[in-house]
């Protein structure tokens, strides 16, 4: 561990730290349908879309409503993926020839992008057109964030407002997600990208003859266009195979800070949008301070342990920490950091090989993940994973001084109890039984890359990333139709079995009227709460993956002190 | 935010959900998935027209040798040599991706104890211990840089190849050690494309 690691790690946090107020009061407004300073430009392409999609902004919807237009919208948007995917080799801008996919790769794909999972079973740059990388990849990029951000957003009124039926209009939160947030900030950010390297272009890929005479084959292709909302929504999913650890989509110290940023930006700025909405900027910071706990947890366990090295190598006379599946340009600090924000996020996008990490700096990712990726999270989803938390923290709580439990003036009972204790099951569920199933499937083991506990290990982690939606991988599992299928089952699960009990939720607390502040309330703005929303978290996550994780990375990590190997 | 009163709309048929979706899909895919890319690929290559292109390396014949983002395969002593990789063969752009060996793999521990052998038996020359980066595959298989130490290691190899002198080939690796970026960004490392080009250019100049 060096200063200039710690470093690092304090800029990229320092600069979310500073950008959480403006971005945040920016979305207050932008959702609220204030004039921006990009109404004037944005204002008229936003009444475009309203009058071509024959949406009635000023109509409000009930949270059913808003339910069947986003399981509508997701729908469509499959179907829309799955055929441009059977179909690219029939489509312009195929400069490599490639062919359509299988079925079973393009329903994987198609799912994966439509929950914002962006779990990838295929080589971008041996297998996707550049027309489905755009047109199709990254397009489902900007509108599966927007879905979550939107989702969010209803769910904020809902705590904000007081006893009312409706929660906004879906296609208005979809398109100020789309157009307000995301898309400026993608451009700016895709800018600079480019200057530092990233390629954005057309062409062909270019044949190179090497100084030694080798023929050598390079990609190209729009990536700067994909690559910053990739990191911006929490996507994850890469132009190219190796993801954030190409020189094409990473090629710079200076471009792994700003898509480390873009990672954190809106799932921390959306803390400080609750803070506004509920008029109450302490209640936001809660949430803020909690999340940041949870990050720096991981952060200081993962960096440790890449820092230590693998003892294995170590006994070759070979010193020094981890670089197996690590970049020289960004080393074991960047690269544990960027492993560390894209599983607290449901981002998934990786500068190094988590494969290759070391058994516990291998850990950190998967619990992230199995603690519901609610450290500033997916954007939206991150949100609204922690607010079941803090409504199971305040029941907890509740129970343990016999007072009915409240949170910002609504009595939490029994209905968002139960809504929050399904949603903390969803990902065990989905995460456990499958990999469960998978471990003793000849089918599903024929694909392993690695033996021993380590080969269990990239089950769990394939179960674990794609019912959260993460889209990381322990990456030498490999694909085949058993993993297609199941991942692709698990991720659509993860997306809507969260979803549609979180607009259940938003349903049944808009309704709710206030409750007086007594000497009795227990406020969720106490470092009090804070610690017991932490706590929460952290049993809810260990207790019910603690014995998975045993079999896995723990075992692991001993026997590689002893020199174990597979 | 209107004061009108607003109106649940759970009477919406789930066929006008289904057109909404499908106008939307089309307004959204020209917007964020045609005009977004193109524009951000017209005022890129206009403002960055190196990068945006992929940083290609042209020769004096004006063909191309490779890109300044992507790692060569070096398979000749006169050439610094970059990291192990397992992009394909090695260093194959459209195969790319790490070993993805864990911690315990016996294919890890046994292909880095006959990299060690490889290096030394190529380079006996070589003093002080053998830097990590020289026996890890890199994430992507194409990692274009090595360490400085990784550089300074492969010195005495490259130097007797050549018949350069040990001092001057290090003279060289020092001029192309990349710091870290404002100080703090990144690691320091050399570009061996650079590197091996220099010392062509070099060996040219002195012939």
């Amino acid at each position: 561990m060096t200063i200039v690691g710690w470093l690092q790690a304090a800029l990229v946090f320092a600069l979310v730290c500073l950008l959480v107020k403006p971005v945040g009061t920016y979305m207050a407004r932008v959702f609220e349908g204030e004039r921006v300073f990009l109404t004037p430009l944005l204002g008229p392409v936003e009444r475009v879309i309203y009058r071509f999609a024959r949406v009635d902004a000023s109509r409000e919807m009930s949270w059913k409503g808003y339910a069947f237009a986003v399981i509508a919208f997701s729908l469509v948007s499959f179907a829309y993926l799955y055929a441009l995917l059977r179909l690219q080799a029939f489509l312009p801008l195929n400069p490599q020839g490639f062919g359509n996919l299988a079925p079973d790769l393009a329903w994987n794909t198609a799912i994966s992008f439509m929950t914002n999972t962006n779990w990838q079973f295929y080589s971008g740059e041996s297998t996707m057109s550049y027309l489905s990388q755009m047109a199709g990849l990254g397009w489902h990029m900007f509108v599966s964030a927007s879905i979550a951000i939107a989702i969010c957003i209803a769910l904020i009124r809902a705590l904000a407002r007081r006893q009312m039926n409706t929660i906004g209009n879906f296609w208005v939160d979809l398109t100020r997600s789309c157009l307000y947030v995301l898309l400026p900030i993608a451009f700016v950010g895709a800018l600079l990208l480019i200057w530092q390297g990233v390629p954005q272009n057309f062409d062909a890929y270019t044949t190179a003859t090497t100084i030694e005479g080798a023929k050598q084959s390079i990609p190209q292709g729009p990536m700067a266009s994909m690559e910053i909302i990739k990191e911006l929504g929490t996507n994850g999913g890469g132009f190219v195979n190796a993801n954030a650890a190409s020189p094409w989509e990473n090629p710079t110290g200076l471009s792994n800070l700003i898509e480390l940023v873009c990672i954190f930006l809106l799932g921390g700025a959306l803390t400080y949008t609750f803070g506004r909405y509920v008029k109450n900027q302490r209640q936001g910071w809660a949430l803020f301070a909690a999340m940041t706990t949870l990050f720096l947890g991981g952060f200081i366990v993962a960096y440790w342990a890449e820092a230590a090295g693998n003892p294995a190598i170590h006994a070759l006379g070979v010193l020094g920490g981890n670089m197996e599946g690590k970049e020289t340009r960004f080393g074991i600090a960047a690269s544990t950091l960027f492993a560390t924000m894209t599983t607290d996020t449901s981002c998934g996008a990786v500068n190094a090989m988590h494969d290759s990490f070391t058994a516990l700096g291998g850990l950190v990712p998967l619990f992230n993940m199995q603690m519901g990726e609610v450290v500033f999270g997916g954007v939206g989803s991150g949100f609204y994973g922690i607010i079941y938390y803090a409504i199971l923290t305040v029941f907890i709580a509740g129970l343990m001084v016999g007072r009915t439990p409240e949170y910002l003036g609504k009595k939490i009972e029994r209905k968002e109890v139960q809504l929050a204790i399904l949603a903390a099951l969803v990902v065990p569920v989905f995460a456990l039984i499958p990999a469960g199933i998978a471990s003793v499937l000849p089918a599903a083991l024929a694909t392993l890359n690695n033996g021993g506990p380590h080969g269990f290990s990239e089950i769990l982690y394939a179960y674990t990333s794609t019912v959260n939606n993460n889209g990381s991988a322990f990456a030498g599992l490999g694909s085949n139709t058993w993993w297609n299928i199941s991942t692709g089952v698990v991720m659509l699960f993860g997306r809507i079995a969260i979803m549609v009990p979180v607009l259940a939720l938003a349903g049944a607390l808009v309704r709710k009227q206030a409750v007086a502040t007594t000497a009795g309330t227990f406020q969720t703005t106490s470092s009090i709460f804070v610690v017991l929303l932490i706590g929460v978290i952290l049993i809810v996550g260990a207790l019910t993956f603690f014995p998975a994780d045993a079999l896995g990375p723990i075992v692991e990590h001993l026997l590689n002190l002893q020199g174990k190997v597979y | 935010m209107a004061a009108t009163q607003p109106s649940p709309d759970e009477r919406d048929s789930t066929l006008r959900h289904i057109i909404t979706s499908v106008l939307y899909t089309i307004v959204s895919v020209v917007a964020l998935g045609f005009i977004y890319p193109v524009v951000i690929w017209g005022i890129g290559t206009v403002l960055f027209h190196h990068q945006a292109g992929g940083s290609l390396v042209v020769d004096k014949t004006g063909t191309v040798i490779g890109s300044e983002l992507v790692g060569q395969n070096w398979t000749k002593p006169q050439y610094f040599a970059g990291r192990p990789s397992a992009a394909g063969k090695g260093y194959d752009p459209t195969q790319t991706g790490g070993t993805n060996y864990g911690p315990t793999s016996k294919k890890l521990i046994d292909g880095t104890k006959s990299t060690i052998a490889a290096l030394k038996k190529a380079n006996p020359d070589a003093t002080g211990p053998i830097p990590m980066d020289l026996v890890t595959s890199s994430a992507s298989g194409i990692d274009p840089d090595i360490s400085p130490d990784g550089a300074y290691y492969q010195v005495p190899r490259v130097a007797k190849a050549r018949g350069m002198t040990v001092d001057a080939v290090r003279g060289l690796v020092a001029a192309h050690v990349t710091p870290r970026q404002f100080g703090l960004l990144g690691e320091p490392r050399v570009n061996v494309l650079e590197l091996n080009r220099a010392l062509d250019a070099q060996g040219a100049a002195t012939k």
